[in-house]
């Protein structure tokens, strides 16, 4: 073997962090590892959720698992952030989320008045979504076998009739639309690790179950092409996504999309790309340009979404990538974070 | 259109009208990470006039610090009472036993810092634990690794040490316009390196080598006001002038430099030799700690003994930090070679000319201006 | 990471210091800068104070930086 192919090989061997990250190496590991030995028609579509018939009737079903540090921060915690994920993950399928299981996993040792402010939140979130927690389960690991609490989520919804949405029904000029400011969830919650104590900021995570908004959206813009949540891997991983599955040139303008300064900032001072950072309370939409207007100002008509905007177009060429016109007026390609965010320094 | 791309634009169109009068293609250099990715990020690249090009050069620490180096951090990563702490920097690259996120994948303690201050802290609160600090970078961070080492003798801690691997600036230029295959007509010079050693430095560039030596700022618009001025110079040298070293940043970067930063370099630190990725060994180019402060240093601590370096085969970083070669002339950039799986450490760091170029240049950037009035609809 | 913002000194801790970043309070040492007092300007890199400015820098590099919001910087500046 090469040098270089012993290096890829070494690399390959085992997991590291970034293929937790929901960029790259995590689509590596779902493509090679998992979808060969697991690979069916409904999973074979790689959604947010997989969208199932059950007698004529549309069902859509996710999974998800929260294993953030610390388990409390501002804006939320690891039970508000477990059950939006699950809701929001069905909601840009197209589908109002019913039913939601819980599976916790205890450490040893976890003090059972932050679990009971977990539980607490969980029921918050899931009345502010109406879902229900229909069915949960319960296990313990030795302390220093898991970092004090991890959540798994699944829910089942009912997918809105008469949608059509996904990848092969987006066009050319139609407009592409984001509810709100970027990389607030990632940012505030990387600044609460103990090793980030040197920067104090006011940053809240924007975590928060959004069908309401995204129903909103969808009645505003009843063609809408397609959803998806900018969770992990950030605005770049969708709108880098967003070009490779369509196959269309995505435009987006860095001045239209919404960003707040203190979180910019944040960014700076760590020297990390803000579109790279995770979201647990946005959507991003692809609309015809005709319900593009309408679709901004219903998500504007929702507290979550006061900032929406529409931030690029798909344009007409036919390679794929997304190209950022920055700031100043220049042009980048957008790519998918490769997995692990580390700050910069030199 | 906003104040920026106003700004922008008029700037541009200067830049044009000065790039009009130049005789022939010229290629401009960075001899800057930050330079690099702030070019990159902000897209100028696409925005340059025709015949000007604007290379990377050495100035990202990862991108020029050896392998043996990373060899040296990972083997000590395997000691059970070792914990790393490195800059982010510098987890993914590779040498040849692995990178610093493989090794905490296998068990090595690897903390990232953005502060070597945050590695004193951790040795004084796990004493228990060896802890070293993996001080790399130019001369904009090396003050900061002597002012960690004085601050860990202040604090009367024996279990805190740096591996030393920093990097001086000028030798690196010297040693790119020595070698008769370099093309460059310009250097636009680091801000932040030049607010510590300070912008008369480059005198002695411009001075023996005729090229001239440009002192800005990050921000796009101040990297294009830096390239217009080279450019300008270059004109002017057409008709005979000579090079001249200027400093568009004065509000940040004084002729002498930082004094104090300085000071703390000479305090702790000695010039000494060192090995550069696809540079070689060059004299005087790195800093030793001084023998005063041998107690805080990791290769004699823990005898370490760098080895060689094996460059991959295939790889041309060597070529592209010397502005021989653009990263997509490397038949391994994009195939073998992607940030992913980097092969050469300028695909690993995102300052790496590699990286930046996949990251922000790998389309033919041939586009039409955003239709705004659709786009704001 | 490089960043040309100016930075204002909030409070001074023996050789370190908070300073304020737009909405953000930074600990920054001064080894570099160990003039800088409260109320001063500093340009800020890697955990540490690289440079003291004084008020016409500052006015000269927001000039110079164009967009960004240099009133509002200020108002977060100012305690």
């Amino acid at each position: 073997m090469s040098t270089v192919a012993a290096r890829i090989h070494a690399h390959k061997r085992q997991i590291v962090l970034a293929h937790g990250g929901g960029g790259q190496m995590t689509d590596e590991l779902v493509r090679d590892l998992m979808l060969p030995r697991l690979t069916n028609d409904a999973l074979a579509r790689l959604g947010d959720a997989a969208v199932l018939d059950v007698g004529g009737v549309q069902l859509a079903f996710t999974t998800d698992s929260s294993v953030v540090h610390p388990l409390e921060f501002p804006g939320g915690d690891i039970g508000r952030l477990a059950i939006s994920g699950a809701v929001n993950d069905l909601a840009v399928c197209g589908a109002e989320a019913r039913w939601i299981s819980l599976g916790l996993i205890l450490e040893e040792g976890l003090s059972t008045e932050v679990l009971r402010r977990v539980v607490d939140s969980i029921a918050a979130t899931a009345a502010e979504a109406g879902v229900e927690v229909a069915t949960g389960d319960t296990k313990v690991v030795a302390r220093g076998q898991a970092d004090g609490l991890y959540v798994n989520t699944s829910g089942i919804g009912v997918v809105r009739p008469g949608l059509r949405l996904g990848f092969e029904f987006v066009q050319p000029g139609d407009v592409v639309l984001l509810s709100g400011t970027i990389a607030d969830h990632g940012m505030a919650v990387m600044l609460q690790r103990e090793d980030q104590s040197a920067l104090r900021s006011q940053l809240e995570s924007d975590v928060a179950p959004i069908n309401r908004l995204i129903r909103l959206l969808i009645e505003a813009a009843p063609d809408v092409r397609f959803m998806r949540d900018p969770t992990r891997g950030g605005l770049a991983g969708v709108l880098a996504d967003l070009a490779e599955r369509t196959g269309f040139r995505v435009e987006v303008d860095e001045e239209l999309i919404p960003m707040r300064k203190a979180t910019l900032y944040a960014c700076e001072m760590l020297g990390i790309d803000p579109l790279d950072v995770a979201n647990e309370g946005k959507v991003l939409a692809v609309v015809p340009p005709e319900q593009a207007e309408a679709a901004v100002e219903a998500m504007r008509s929702h507290e979550r979404g006061r900032e929406a905007a529409a931030i690029g177009r798909i344009g007409e060429e036919r390679d794929g990538v997304c190209v950022l016109t920055t700031d100043v007026g220049g042009q980048r390609v957008i790519q998918k974070p490769y997995g692990e965010q580390l700050p910069r320094i030199c | 259109m906003s104040t920026l791309r106003q700004r922008m634009s008029a700037l541009l169109a200067v830049l044009n009208a000065e790039a009009d009068r130049l005789d022939r293609p010229v290629n401009l250099m960075e001899v800057c990470g930050t330079h690099t990715v702030a070019a990159c990020r902000s897209g100028i690249h696409a925005l340059m006039p025709n015949n000007v090009r604007l290379l990377s050069g050495p100035g990202c620490p990862v991108c020029v610090t050896a392998q043996r180096y990373i060899d040296a951090l990972v083997r000590l990563g395997a000691r059970a009472d070792v914990t790393l702490a490195t800059y982010g920097d510098m987890v993914r690259v590779a040498g040849e036993g692995g990178s610093l996120e493989l090794a905490r994948s296998n068990g090595a303690d690897v903390r990232v810092v953005t502060s070597t201050i945050e590695a004193v802290d951790i040795a004084q609160r796990e004493p228990q634990r060896q802890v070293v600090f993996a001080a790399v970078g130019f001369e904009t961070t090396a003050p900061a690794s002597a002012a960690c080492v004085l601050e860990a003798q202040r604090r009367g801690l024996t279990n805190f040490a740096i591996l030393p691997c920093h990097k001086l600036v000028i030798p690196a230029m010297r040693t790119l316009l020595d070698d008769p295959q370099t093309r460059i007509d310009g250097f636009l010079c680091p801000g932040h390196v030049s607010v510590v050693i300070g912008s008369a430095v480059y005198d002695e560039i411009v001075a023996r080598y005729n090229r001239p030596c440009v002192v800005g700022g990050f921000e796009a618009l101040q990297m294009m006001e830096s390239v217009l001025a080279l450019v300008r110079q270059l004109v002017a040298m057409q008709g005979g002038a000579r090079a001249r070293n200027e400093n568009l940043y004065p509000q940040v970067v004084r002729a002498q430099g930082n004094p104090h930063a300085r000071a703390l370099i000479d305090r702790v630190f000695a010039p000494g030799d060192s090995a550069w990725r696809a540079l070689g060994v060059m004299e005087d180019s790195g800093l030793d700690l001084r023998e005063e402060f041998a107690d805080f240093d990791a290769f004699r601590r823990f005898g370490i003994v760098l080895g060689d370096d094996r460059e991959p085969p295939g790889c041309r970083c060597g070529e592209v930090i010397t502005g021989r070669c653009e990263p997509n002339d490397c038949k391994l950039f994009g195939t073998v070679c992607t940030p992913i799986y980097p092969v050469g450490p300028c695909m690993v760091s995102s300052e790496g000319a590699c990286q930046a170029w996949f990251k922000y240049r790998r389309a033919r950037m041939k586009i039409s201006a955003p239709r705004r009035e659709e786009v704001t609809a | 990471m490089c960043l040309a913002i100016p930075a204002r000194v909030e409070r001074v801790e023996d050789t370190a210091a908070w300073v304020r970043l737009g909405d953000a309070q930074v600990r920054v040492q001064l080894d570099m800068t160990p003039q800088a007092g409260v109320g001063d300007w500093v340009l800020v890199h890697a955990g540490f104070a690289i440079q003291q400015l004084d008020e016409d820098d500052v006015r000269a590099i927001w000039e110079s930086l164009g967009e960004l919001d240099a009133a509002r910087l200020n108002e977060g500046a100012t305690p």
